[in-house]
């Protein structure tokens, strides 16, 4: 049991500190290490644990809980919301102070000029990680290019609503 | 841009409370459905509360862009601890987090319980496939700017290739791609010509 948590705690610690473009980034090597690595839980329920995120509010990572719940309990969901949250805030903290110091520099928007696509790039990964679990037919992928559609093209549009839209239309029509 | 100096000043005159720090977070946190939290926190910090101009606010986004970690947890910590320094900072950020990771808690276990249930499944299928457009969406909306011009884009495939089909790990990408980005943006004298790519 605690061998689990440190790993819990191992892993979700080092996803943390290589979170740089935010939680989706990190998706694609948070499914190697739980799916493929430690097979903690399949594909579908990785896809089915990020669905549980996204019905949640706040910041779309709270997924981990539910992994962390999935693999040790109410102390792995502990273990795995601060693995995963305390580096990067501490990271972030201690930072923004260091950041004001370089105001002005030209590495600093050299920085922030290079990490821009990278950070597109590992969204867009995580993006295709996540397809791979969840567009698994017809249905999936109608769904995927409506919402998309909806979002990308249309003014003004609540992704919650979508976001909701989706599981009730999997309620109706993917049973 | 600088975070600190573009906290508007009467906030320093009567300070804010932490109550009100955790509260508003709170509100934040448990209101942002559907990803997206940036928008949710400019509206409160900036427009409702006055906690920051619109220049701040862009700085420690940008900051948190650039940092580990998510720009909601990041952005809470960076302006609570402008606010009212690390105590700012832990209730910030426990006020985000909390009401969307009690939710999350609660789903998760009746998910355990449940996760061989048709209806259940069904619904998070769905749920699964409609978060597939909507990411699609955000990088396509977040990276229309990296996608125009050659270099930027070749950095972008570059990454996509190495993560999602050659497998590489995000550790390996970070550090190859990152300083061969960072330096093809590095400061020169304005003198050559040529930019980027």
């Amino acid at each position: 049991m605690s061998g689990h948590l440190l790993q819990i705690l191992g892993i979700f610690s080092l996803l943390s500190i290589l979170s740089i473009g935010g939680g989706t980034a990190v998706l694609p090597e948070m499914r190697e290490m739980t799916v493929v690595q430690e097979k903690w839980l399949t594909d579908t329920e990785f896809r089915d644990v990020y669905s549980i995120g996204q019905i949640a509010p706040g910041p779309n990572m709270l997924m981990v809980i539910v992994l962390g719940y999935k693999v040790s309990g109410y102390a792995g969901a502990a273990v795995a919301f601060a693995g995963f949250f305390l580096p990067c805030c501490l990271i972030a903290w201690g930072a923004c102070r260091a950041w004001n110091h370089f105001e002005g520099s030209p590495w600093r928007l050299a920085v922030q000029r290079g990490l821009a696509p990278l950070v597109v790039g590992l969204m867009a990964a995580g993006m295709v990680a996540i397809a791979r679990t969840a567009i698994v037919g017809v249905e999936t992928t109608v769904l995927a290019v409506i919402v998309f559609a909806a979002l990308y093209f249309g003014k003004k549009v609540n992704p919650a609503l979508l976001i909701f839209g989706g599981g009730l239309c999997g309620w109706l029509f993917m049973r | 841009m600088r975070v600190e100096a573009s906290v508007v000043p009467h906030s320093r005159g009567s300070r804010v409370t932490l109550w009100e720090i955790f509260l508003t977070f709170f509100v934040i946190g448990a209101t942002s459905f559907g990803g997206g939290v940036v928008a949710y926190l400019r509206n409160s910090l900036v427009t409702k509360k006055a906690w920051l101009d619109e220049d701040g606010f862009m700085a420690a986004l940008e900051i948190s862009q650039a940092l580990p970690g998510l720009n909601a947890t990041n952005m809470s910590v960076i302006v609570g601890d402008k606010l009212r320094g690390p105590a700012g900072a832990a209730l910030a950020f426990f006020g985000m987090t909390l009401p969307g990771g009690i939710m999350v808690l609660i789903l998760g276990v009746a998910y355990a319980s449940n996760q061989n249930n048709v209806e259940v499944n069904a619904i998070l299928k769905g749920v699964g496939a409609a978060s597939v457009g909507l990411l699609l969406a955000v990088t396509l909306q977040i990276g229309h700017k990296q996608l125009e011009k050659i270099g930027d884009l070749t950095i972008v495939a570059a990454t996509l290739l190495l993560v999602s089909f050659l497998h590489v790990s995000l550790v390996i990408v970070l550090l190859t791609v990152a300083p061969v980005a960072i330096w093809i943006y590095r400061p020169r004298a304005r003198t050559d010509g040529s930019r980027a790519s």
